[in-house]
């Protein structure tokens, strides 16, 4: 579904992906784990058109999309749930939903659009109190379920999701991944960034490791998530007191 | 006439003029909303609003509604140029760099503009004869009802337009995050070009319905520019609410001092109810917009 073919990207003269590959297909979840500074986000942004590849190619369905901005690449199906979320803080939950589906209200029924509305608030019961609350307001769990609700309401085929565990109480992070979990059930196809590299692993099909802007290892999550040098670098009790001094 | 005639009077006129402030002061926020800059060639808008009513009605003789849409149309299209042309075209999107365009733009119509109509001020005629209402002793003219009105009935779709239309919020949405605005699939250039426009169109509307009472040249938009910014900032910059409430307070102070203290201090006491709530709530009255700080 998605084909990444060595890919650069820079910031200025900062190297920040280095020929990077990697596939996702159809239907699967994809994690992608690796350290703070990796450039997992920076691949993330790449895929979504907000920090294009200076070389190499992205496709998507077949079509390069690569040199396309933002905006053509949602229209594409791919929706991206950035980092720190990146609600509309003065403007309702509601709103915000509405903006999700921004592109559809031109080709699709209104009808539809609300049955996704009811599907995000089913999803995310708590939305549907706060419905009329503005975005800012809401607590970091609240936001992180706008953020994915959001996306869900531009109907993705493929969902770009960045650190959704970030800040978050144990329990939310386990509702946020349950949701995940559900998204695939519905066919959604996911790339899962994530610096809790073992849930992220727990509900992965096929997983990549990133460093330094390179893939250095990849391989089916069950394989990887017994990994010794995975475990010694992203799962072990080293790993997690590296994190809590970040 | 008593004082509180002369009161009524005064606060009366000062609604009025407040009112073309509060339109060129929503001028301002709509563009510095969807780019962060402040756009100096909305004092260009509001001169050419009564400049193109005056060629279309006065010089071609079509009919005054007809005038008044056309000439709105014609300032909607210039915003548009200018940001499809200069503003999108800067290879620099630095916000210094932009509103430097917008000052080169600015005084580029205005010089073209007096080449154009000369420096002499031209009459437009009021919208509906100058038949004086008494309203409790004070006297209005029937173009200020219309100034009102038409005010208020930009208010209302303004307000309408950014809070039930999805292009509005689309707008909002792109004011508070453009990043986030763009992962949604909304064009960011659309809604720049869109705030250009629609700045365009109301600041035209402003030069126009307030010509038939100041009449009109090629550089009427200056000074009611510069109060219309002055109420922006009196509401809080980028607020639209604070915008009418800026304009009006404004209008209202401006007319009192200049009625019941001197006239020859009547820019002045704007600029010091300026500084005044400036230096005591920087934020203005109403606080900043939705809008990042940018
Ligand atoms: N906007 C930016 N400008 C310059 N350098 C950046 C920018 N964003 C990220 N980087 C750099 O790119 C590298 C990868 O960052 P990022 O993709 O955010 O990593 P991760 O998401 O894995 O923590 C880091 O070295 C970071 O400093
Ligand atoms: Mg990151």
């Amino acid at each position: 579904m998605l084909n990444i073919d060595l890919i650069n990207t820079y910031y200025g003269q900062i190297h920040a992906l280095k020929d990077l590959s990697l596939h996702i297909e159809k239907e699967e979840i994809v994690a992608l784990i690796g350290s703070n500074g990796a450039g997992k986000s920076t691949l993330l942004n790449t895929v979504s058109g907000v920090t294009p590849p200076r070389t190499g190619s992205i496709r998507f369905n077949k079509t390069e999309i690569s040199r396309r901005s933002p905006e053509k690449i949602v229209a594409q199906g791919i929706v991206h749930v950035p980092e720190g979320r990146q609600l509309f803080g003065p403007l309702t939950v509601f709103e915000n939903l509405e903006l999700g589906a921004f592109l559809r209200f031109s080709r699709e029924s209104r009808k539809d659009i609300e049955k996704d509305l009811r599907y995000v608030m089913e999803l995310f019961p708590i939305l549907k109190e706060r419905r009329e609350q503005k975005a800012g307001t809401l607590s970091g769990g609240e936001q992180q379920m706008l953020s994915i609700g959001r996306a869900i309401m531009g109907r993705p085929q493929l969902m770009l999701l960045d650190e959704p565990s970030l800040g978050l109480a144990p329990l939310v992070v386990i509702e946020i991944f349950n949701v995940i979990r559900k998204l695939q059930e519905d066919r959604t196809t996911i790339l899962l960034v994530e610096q809790n590299a073992r849930a992220a692993l727990r509900i992965a099909d096929r997983a990549y490791v990133l460093e330094t802007g390179r893939i250095t290892m990849e391989g089916n999550a069950k394989v990887l998530i017994e990994d010794e040098g995975v475990k010694k670098a992203y799962l072990g009790n080293d790993y997690r007191e590296k994190r809590r001094r970040l | 006439m008593g004082i509180y005639e002369q009161i009524l009077q005064f606060v009366l006129t000062g609604l009025t003029i407040g009112a073309i402030y509060a339109l060129v002061a929503l001028g301002f926020n709509i563009i510095h909303n969807a780019t962060g800059i402040v756009n100096f060639v909305q004092c260009e808008f509001v001169t050419l609003g009564g400049m193109m009513m005056y060629t279309y009605y006065s010089l071609l003789g079509i009919p005054l509604i007809l005038s008044f849409f056309l000439s709105m149309a014609t300032i909607i299209l210039l915003g548009a140029l200018i940001e499809r042309g200069p503003i999108r075209a800067a290879r620099s999107k630095a916000i210094i760099v932009l509103v430097f365009i917008t000052i080169g733009l600015s005084s580029t119509i205005r010089g073209t503009a007096l080449l154009a109509w000369g420096p002499d001020n031209v009459p437009l005629p009021s919208f509906s004869g100058e038949n004086v209402i008494r309203i409790l002793g004070a006297a209005i003219l029937p173009q200020h009802l219309w100034i009102f009105g038409i005010t208020v009935g930009v208010v209302i779709f303004l307000q309408y337009f950014f809070h039930r239309t999805l292009i509005g919020k689309a707008m909002r949405a792109t004011a508070v995050n453009r990043k986030a605005a763009s992962l949604m699939g909304i064009s960011v250039n659309r809604m720049v070009l869109l705030s250009f426009a629609m700045s365009g169109g109301i600041g035209a509307v402003g030069g126009m319905i307030i010509a038939p009472i100041t009449t009109s040249s090629y550089d009427t938009g200056i000074m009611l520019a510069l109060k219309g910014f002055s109420a922006a900032i009196l509401g809080g910059y980028g607020n639209n609410a604070g915008a009418v409430a800026g304009g009006l307070i404004l209008g209202v102070l401006e007319s009192l001092g200049a009625g019941l203290i001197s006239s020859k201090f009547k820019n002045a006491f704007a600029f010091l109810i300026l500084l005044l709530v400036l230096f005591f709530k920087p934020t203005g009255l109403l606080g900043y917009g939705e809008s990042e700080r940018v």
